[in-house]
C-alpha cells in the first residue's frame, strides 16, 4: 500500500489520532501566538491610516480573517460530515462535530466587529444586507448543527444526524461568498483576491495575510485539541482510554 | 467500494444536488424582484414603489450639499450620472458622508423630492493610505492637464 495512504488510514483510527494531535498541538498553539502577534503588531503599528476611513479601518484585521475562517470551518465541518455519512468513519464524525463551535465562534466574531465597524462608516449596525443576512444564515446554520447534535442520546447517530444538516447547509457558502457580487448590496465586495490585483495597498496586505495565517493554524489548534477530548468520551470503555488513565491500584487520581 | 457505501454516496450526492439547485432557483427568483436599493434613474422611470418606503443609492453630487443653519437639516443631490434626485435629511450623517460618496438613504418621495429616514454611507473595497491616495490625485490631476494642453 501507499505509504501516504496507510498513514491516512492509520490517522483514522481514535488511538493513533490522539497520540497525533497531542504531538502536533504545542506546535500549533506557538505558531498561531507567534504569527498572531506579528500580525497584530502589523496591524496595529506598522500598517499606515487608511485615506478615508482613518484609524477605524484597523478592525478589517480582525473582522476579515474571522469572516474568511467562518466559511473555512464550515466547509471543513461539511467535508468532514460528508465522509462520516457515506464511510462512517468515527473520526470524520467527530472532526466535523470538534469544528462546529470554532466556526461558530468566528462567524459571531464577524458579526459583532462588523456592527461595530458599520456604526461609524456606514451610520448603523445592522441592516439586513444580502451579505449580512447570509452571514447571519450561517451563525443560525451553526447553532442548528450545534443543537441537534446535542438534542440526539446517541453520539454516533446525532453526529450523522448533524453532519447532515451540515451538508446541506452548505448551498449557503456560495450565497455568502458572492452576495456582495450577485446583488446590489450595502456591503463592499472583496478586496483580497486570489487570482487577480487586490484593492489593497502592500503596507496594509501582510497583517491581514500574516492574521489569516494565524487563525488557521488556530482554527487547527483548537480541532485537535477538541477532537482529542471528543476521542476520550466517546472510546471512554476502550482499552486504549483505560491505559491512559491511572489505574485505580497506583494511581493519585 | 462496497455497495453500501457506493448506495450511501449516491443517495448523499443527489440530495446534495437537489438542494444545491433548489437554493440555485431561490437565488435566481430573489435577484428579480429583490432589490436593496433603487438608483435615481429607476425612481424617475417609475420603477420604485410609489408612496411607500423605499432605498435610494447613487453618489453625493459635488458641490450640492445644502445645511440649514440652525438645524441638522441637509440637503443634497443623489445622482447615478445619469438623472439627478433631490434629497432632504434631517440628522446625523455618517463619518464617509462627503461629496462623491456613494451614499444609500432610506425613505420615500414627498413632492418631487425624496424625503430620506436614515442616509448610509457605502463603503468601496479599496485600502491605501493617505499618501498613496494623495499621488494617485496628483498623478490624475497632471494628466488631465497634459491631455488638456
Amino acid at each position: 500500500m501507499n505509504p501516504l495512504l496507510l498513514w491516512f488510514h492509520k490517522l483514522g483510527s481514535p488511538p493513533y489520532f490522539y497520540r497525533f494531535a497531542g504531538r502536533w498541538l504545542p506546535w500549533l498553539y506557538a505558531l498561531a501566538l507567534i504569527s498572531g502577534c506579528a500580525g497584530f503588531y502589523g496591524a496595529l503599528f506598522t500598517a499606515p491610516a487608511d485615506y478615508q476611513q482613518g484609524d477605524s479601518f484597523r478592525i478589517l484585521y480582525v473582522h476579515v480573517p474571522c469572516a474568511w475562517m467562518s466559511l473555512f470551518a464550515y466547509l471543513f465541518m461539511a467535508a468532514n460530515g460528508f465522509v462520516a455519512l457515506v464511510w462512517r468513519i468515527k473520526l470524520s464524525e467527530t472532526l466535523a462535530m470538534a469544528s462546529a463551535p470554532i466556526g461558530a465562534a468566528f462567524t459571531f466574531i464577524t458579526l459583532v466587529t462588523g456592527s461595530l465597524w458599520g456604526k461609524p462608516t456606514w451610520g448603523t449596525w445592522w441592516t439586513w444586507d444580502a451579505r449580512l443576512t447570509s452571514e447571519l444564515v450561517l451563525l443560525f446554520l451553526y447553532f442548528g448543527v450545534i443543537g441537534l447534535y446535542h438534542a440526539i442520546e446517541d453520539r454516533r447517530q446525532a453526529a450523522r444526524a448533524a453532519a447532515f444538516l451540515a451538508l446541506v447547509g452548505i448551498v449557503n457558502l456560495p450565497i455568502v461568498h458572492y452576495s456582495v457580487i450577485w446583488w446590489n448590496t450595502l456591503h463592499q465586495a472583496q478586496t483580497v483576491s486570489l487570482l487577480g490585483p487586490s484593492k489593497i495597498a502592500p503596507s496594509m496586505l501582510w497583517p491581514l495575510l500574516t492574521l489569516a495565517f494565524a487563525t488557521h493554524v488556530y482554527f487547527f489548534a483548537s480541532l485537535l485539541a477538541r477532537t482529542r477530548v471528543a476521542l476520550l468520551e466517546l472510546e471512554s470503555g476502550k482499552d486504549w482510554v483505560r491505559a491512559l488513565l491511572p489505574s485505580p491500584e497506583t494511581g493519585h487520581g | 467500494m462496497t455497495p453500501t457505501r457506493k448506495r450511501r454516496l449516491i443517495a448523499v450526492s443527489l440530495i446534495l444536488l437537489a438542494v444545491a439547485v433548489a437554493a440555485a432557483l431561490t437565488a435566481l427568483a430573489l435577484s428579480r424582484n429583490m432589490s436593496y436599493l433603487f438608483s435615481p434613474s429607476e425612481v424617475l422611470a417609475g420603477k420604485a414603489p410609489d408612496g411607500s418606503s423605499f432605498r435610494l443609492g447613487g453618489v453625493v453630487l459635488e458641490h450640492s450639499i445644502q445645511r440649514a443653519p440652525g438645524s441638522l437639516t441637509v440637503d443634497f443631490v443623489v445622482t447615478d450620472r445619469f438623472h439627478d434626485m433631490p434629497v432632504q435629511y434631517t440628522g446625523v450623517l455618517p463619518d464617509l458622508f462627503r461629496e462623491g460618496q456613494s451614499i444609500i438613504a432610506t425613505g420615500r418621495m414627498q413632492d418631487g423630492h425624496f424625503a430620506a429616514r436614515e442616509v448610509l454611507a457605502k463603503h468601496d473595497e479599496t485600502y491605501m493610505p493617505k499618501e498613496v491616495a494623495d499621488a494617485i490625485r496628483k498623478a490624475e490631476a497632471a494628466k488631465k492637464a497634459r491631455a488638456s494642453d
